[in-house]
């Protein structure tokens, strides 16, 4: 009998090297004779220049080298659009550094390359750029006005990309409606700050004129391609290496930043390695942000509240280039009916620069935004029409007897948004029951005479993951009895060796401790796409999957020869091939993978080695789903929120590592409660940031987030043969919807409706006194 | 900016360790790299994240906020200090066990300030862990785990007192 291991909650594997020190983080690499980088980035949102003086700064003793953007020649060219969208009128992409003109506080104008970071952080205080500062545009509204300043002069109009998506027949909504909800809804800007900050390291070996760059990034397959095109090299020439990586949550993948190019660019040119290390001031601004849309919208409803369709024309914040394309406003769009069966949608977005940092997806993507705006409408149209959030939720739900339900929304990766698998109404009774929302709900008379301000309130999501095109994940088994598993697709803390260690030694019958897991290095598997949009479960697992069972299917055939049995009657266990109730006549998996590569001949046809590639095409995307529901009571005296209870009701279909699953949800909710109450980036009229420290940009501690209680609906993902479906961004999606729903429950005595988040107490002052929130 | 350079002593987890450093120089960076005990991680360099946390004298602190000179003739324990060879320090195995741990960036500076906070209140509350855990920030596991890796460690750490 082969052990389960897919499902058990395995303790990691990854977990003693990070428990004991000896882990290698990004800055943990040293290298004989390296050099360290730091960058000059533009203090204004947007300035001509004409000259660099590097003078004094190449002056200073150690100082190694100052590049500048004419330095840098073709390696200069912009960055490639990594997502098209039709609706395109100005692509811009950044460059690595500057050329003549900088866009946003923070954009990269020169690299100092000296012995020690101290210094080279010296040296950049003396150099000096004759900026002439221009008038900026920073307010995404403003921005998105005719007549506003341009961010690109070339353009004439800040608008970088009108698309349209439509589905149903949305005059015929609105002409049916008893009830029109409009209104402005608006989640703010924020960004993912994983605990570690970016980095770079490079080493150029002169001998075989190949680089070695040491990158913290969510794709060092993908980073591979465009930096060997920057640099002019042969991909092959260049190999990345994701290392351990502190947290990623999108900000690491973008093709790429500045310093991908330019610190290779040194190293290459200095003929010594080259390492740059992002301290977090410099993480506010040199890497990516998210989350700013302003949404508009009309929701066509019965007067039972069905809900007929939803108009929504959304501002998307672009930030000053668009090299990741607007994907953050199509996911908006596309998850804009939930799990609701809502016949008409129709959603316009502007793709809007500001002279602001980039913005590029952050966990969710856009989800986050669209899933605000459909589940605070289901709140409002509601409260208009005298429904409980529940009960408008339970009119419009897609059942299980509708599916498959096609939404005929189309979603990142060009692929049709299909609900099946899931039982939403289940999903929502479950939430009501583990919340005692019926307790709470009685409750509140008493409560609200007593001045006790207590609500609930609750949020669906449906996630799209495991999104295309696909990962590859090779398994082979060594002489020595080892198995090696290597994908190209890195892990930034979600445990993905332990996972694969897990779907391989299940397969194969061998025990977790014989397998080794290498991953995100493009010279052990150089083909794949990356880590993101909760695909790597999906994508990756069903290929570790595909390819254990090539090798299954491989070592049978090689066993049944040696063993003179027919495949059927053999099975695998420890590390061995026996036939079946008879364990003594066996053969071991090293013993037949040194069959399979042979000293004398090799059999024509075949290939040496037990060993196979897998890949696995994923052209549908898998939705994952559930609810969270909150209970919160809120101090009108000091408009604090204490969250009292929280619940997620959570479907990833069948779950290869419980434990792993319930990580990912716990944290991505804290950080949900972080951008629903906390987290907010600001800027003033000149486009300078406001929010450049922990101290103002405030991740939530142990303190804030309270406990979480996990309810599992496992339901086989029918779209894969692991039945998964991605796990990464259902805990944040709703979370900031559940939060702000339940907090203008518990002020519904005032009217509240929250439009806007993160709420922070003076916007919970206001709505109880009845202004409109600052 | 050619500051004179000092000599530091210090003792790092029972090793001394004497350098020429800069004045300027960070403790954590002086752990880091002049020491090259690399657990030690930096997550701000201004005090919040609670990453760069060692055990100077036994206290917590944050070893972004010193300089090296500061902590001159004095002994310093750091994340490398905890395991006993191959056998994980309670607080290690209990985090392994519950998923205290996600990308492990957070985890050393959270396990050096536990150390302390354990020895002296070996039986903390669930709102006692949370406070403790307070001045650490971690962006990937929400805390829930971390809190339940500490209410394990230490139930493990009673078991083993004498
Ligand atoms: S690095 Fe020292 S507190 Fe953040
Ligand atoms: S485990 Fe990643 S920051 Fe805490």
């Amino acid at each position: 009998m082969t052990t389960r291991l897919i499902g058990a909650p395995v303790a990691r594997r990854e977990d003693a090297r990070l428990l004991t020190g000896r882990a290698r983080f990004i800055d943990d690499i040293a290298l004989p004779g390296m050099l360290h980088a730091a960058v000059l980035r533009s203090p204004h949102a947007k300035a001509r220049f004409t000259r660099v003086d590097a003078g004094a700064a190449l002056a200073l003793p150690g100082v190694h080298a100052v590049l500048t953007h004419e330095d840098l020649g073709p390696a200069n060219a912009p960055m490639p659009l990594l997502n098209d969208n039709p609706g395109f009128i100005h692509p811009r992409m950044h460059r690595a550094l500057a050329p003549g003109q900088v866009r946003f506080v923070g954009e990269a104008v020169a690299l100092v390359v000296a012995d020690s970071r101290y210094l080279a952080e010296d040296a950049l205080d003396l150099i000096e750029v004759d900026y002439a500062p221009e008038t900026p545009a920073v307010d995404l509204v403003a921005a998105a006005e005719e007549g506003a300043p341009l961010v690109h002069d070339d353009t004439d109009s800040n608008v970088a990309c009108r698309t349209v998506d439509a589905s149903g027949d949305i005059e015929r909504a609105f002409a049916e409606a008893d009830f029109v909800l409009r209104e402005e809804l608006r989640p703010e800007r924020g960004a993912a700050q994983p605990m570690e900050a970016r980095g770079v390291v490079a080493r150029y070996d002169q001998s075989l004129a190949s680089l070695t760059v040491w990158d913290t990034t969510q794709a060092p397959v993908s980073a591979r391609g465009v930096i060997a095109d920057k640099l002019g090299m042969p991909e092959a020439a260049l190999t990345v290496i994701a290392p351990d990586v502190g947290g990623g949550f999108g900000v690491k993948i973008m093709l790429v930043y500045a310093e991908e190019v330019l610190v290779p660019f040194a190293a290459r040119l200095l003929g010594r390695p080259v390492k740059w290390i992002e301290d977090r001031r410099e993480h506010f601004v040199g890497s990516n942000h998210e989350r700013l849309m302003v949404h508009r919208i009309e929701v066509a409803a019965t007067g039972d509240g069905r809900i007929l369709g939803i108009r929504d024309r959304f501002l998307y914040d672009s930030g000053a280039y668009c090299p990741y394309g607007p994907i953050n406003a199509e996911c908006a769009q596309a998850i804009l009916p939930g799990p609701y069966m809502i016949p008409a949608v129709h959603s316009e977005f502007l793709a809007v620069y500001t002279n602001t940092p980039i913005v590029s997806p952050y966990r969710g993507a856009g989800q986050p935004h669209g899933n605000f705006v459909t589940e605070m409408a289901m709140n409002h149209v509601a409260r208009a029409l005298g429904l409980d959030a529940a009960e408008i939720r339970r009119r419009n739900l897609v059942r299980p007897e509708d599916c498959p339900w096609d939404t005929e929304r189309i979603f990142q990766g060009n692929t049709p948004f299909i609900h099946r698998d899931s039982d939403y109404p289940a999903q929502l009774e479950t939430a009501l029951e583990a919340l005692d929302y019926a307790g709470v709900r009685r409750g509140q008379p008493a409560e609200r005479e007593q001045g006790i301000h207590r609500g609930a309130g609750l949020a669906f999501f449906v996630e799209g993951t495991g999104i295309p095109p696909y990962e590859g994940v090779e398994v082979r088994v060594e002489p020595t009895g080892h198995v090696h598993v290597a994908t190209g697709y890195p892990s930034q803390g979600q445990g993905h060796h332990t996972t694969l260690a897990q779907i391989v030694a299940e397969t194969l019958g061998v025990a977790p401790e014989m397998v080794v897991v290498e991953s995100g290095r493009s010279d052990r598997f150089a083909w794949g796409v990356g880590t993101f949009a909760s695909r790597a479960a999906v994508v990756g697992g069903n290929a570790a999957l595909g390819a254990a069972n090539a090798v299954r299917a491989r070592a049978l055939e090689l066993a049944s020869e040696e063993l003179e049995a027919a495949a059927e009657d053999l099975e695998m266990a420890n590390g061995a091939v026996h036939v079946k109730g008879a364990p003594q006549m066996a053969v071991t998996l090293a013993a037949l993978a040194q069959a399979a590569n042979p000293i004398n001949t090799l059999a024509a046809g075949s290939e040496p080695g037990l060993r196979a590639a897998d890949y696995f095409r994923s052209s549908d995307v898998a939705i994952a789903s559930g609810v969270h529901g909150a209970v919160v009571v809120v101090d009108a005296a000091t408009g604090m929120v204490e969250i009292e209870r929280y619940v997620v009701v959570h479907d990833c279909g069948v779950m290869i590592n419980p434990t792993i699953v319930d990580g990912q949800i716990l944290g991505g909710t804290a950080q949900g409660i972080g951008g629903a109450f906390y987290e907010k980036l600001r800027f003033d009229e000149a486009g300078q940031p406001l929010v450049t420290t922990f101290m103002d940009y405030l991740i939530p501690t142990a303190m804030e987030i309270p406990p979480i209680e996990i309810h599992h609906m496992e339901s086989r993902c029918s779209l894969n043969p692991l039945g998964v479906k991605g796990v990464g961004e259902g805990g944040v999606i709703p979370a900031a919807a559940a939060f702000c729903g339940a907090v203008e429950d518990a002020l519904a005595p005032f009217g509240a409706r929250v439009r806007a988040h993160p709420l922070d107490p003076p916007a919970i002052l206001a709505m109880i006194e009845g202004r409109t929130a600052p | 900016m050619d500051a004179a350079r000092r000599t530091v002593r210090v003792t790092v987890n029972g090793e001394s360790h004497e350098k020429e450093v800069e004045p300027r120089l960070l403790l954590s960076d002086f752990i880091r790299h002049e020491a090259g005990l690399t657990g030690t991680h930096v997550g701000c360099e201004h005090g919040v994240c609670g990453a760069c946390t060692v055990l100077l004298e036994g206290a917590p602190v944050r070893s972004c906020l010193m300089f090296a000179v500061q902590a001159e003739g004095a002994s310093i324990e750091t994340v490398e200090s905890l395991a006993d060879g191959d056998a994980l320090h309670p607080l290690q195995e209990a985090f392994r066990r519950e998923h205290g741990l996600q990308c492990g960036y957070c985890t050393p500076g959270i396990l050096m300030t536990l150390k302390p906070f354990l020895a002296a209140n070996p039986e903390p509350t669930e709102a006692e862990i949370r406070q403790a855990l307070s001045g650490n920030l971690c962006r990937c596991t929400g805390y829930q785990q971390i809190v339940a890796a500490v209410r394990r460690a230490a139930a493990m750490l009673r078991a083993e007192a004498p």
